[in-house]
């Protein structure tokens, strides 16, 4: 029962091992990632929002709605656990 | 079950150090366009006075500061905060979340009313965060034991 378990942990890694020599390197200025929106973020975050922190323009300003996603997940965390623990006497 | 403590230093300490530790939460999430910070961050420090407060004090102690009501209050408050910033941008006639249409309704020009759009988001997410770890933890360390604050009296 463990073992063909073990076989497809060892092959799932294999896998993502093989799959990460693909990934560019550590801050290669010339990644997919580097090249496509971070300059435009970099270059206009703080004309465009006022905000120094360019992390914090992109959390809530770009990519708002996925910061909404984020909360909306946390309120239902917290309802869930809400309904799932509590005992009416 | 978490009951009364007994331990003068341990809650005059705690009870010295809540309202530093509060005002550094807030100051974390008023803080997130200069520094590392925002509602997430300051959210979790805010919660985290409470469970100190339960943790030196007993839970009656912070349902009687920090009711049920009032908290599940807080954790709908806060995504009615940030859906409501998207929908006033989306009255005013711009995309949803697009904070720079504010400027119609604040006295700032585009740049910064997206700078102001920012905070009040993270606002809103600062009350769903600690809103929703301090109910966690209250239900989790209670067991879900509720009571209610009205019966007792």
């Amino acid at each position: 029962m463990r073992f063909p378990a073990l076989i497809t942990v060892l092959m799932t890694t294999a896998m993502l091992a093989y799959a990460t020599l693909d990934m560019p390197g550590w801050g290669d200025p010339s990644s997919p990632a580097s090249t496509h929106v971070s300059p435009v973020y970099i270059q206009e975050a703080y004309e465009k929002t006022a905000t120094p922190n360019i992390v914090t323009a992109v959390l809530a300003d770009y990519r708002s709605h996925d910061t909404l996603g984020e909360t909306v997940v946390i309120f239902t965390a917290g309802i869930a656990c809400m309904m799932l623990l509590r005992r009416q006497k | 079950m978490i009951r009364d403590f007994e331990g003068v230093i341990v809650k005059t300490v705690c009870r010295a150090i809540t309202p530093v530790i509060q005002l550094y939460g807030l100051y974390v999430i008023a803080h997130g366009h200069y520094s590392p910070g925002g509602g997430f961050q300051g959210g979790c420090i805010l919660a985290a006075s409470f469970i100190l407060m339960v943790l030196a004090y007993d839970m009656k102690a912070v349902k009687k500061r920090m009711s049920e009501k009032l908290n599940t209050i807080f954790c709908s408050l806060g995504v009615i905060i940030y859906a409501g910033i998207g929908l006033l941008c989306l009255i005013l006639g711009a995309n949803f979340l697009d904070y720079g249409i504010l400027h119609k309704i604040l006295p700032a020009d585009p740049a910064h009313s997206r700078s102001l759009g920012i905070l009040g988001v993270e606002i809103g997410v600062g009350f769903t965060v600690m809103a929703v770890m301090v109910s966690i933890f209250l239900n989790i360390a209670s067991g879900g034991e509720h009571e209610e604050e009205g019966e007792e009296r």
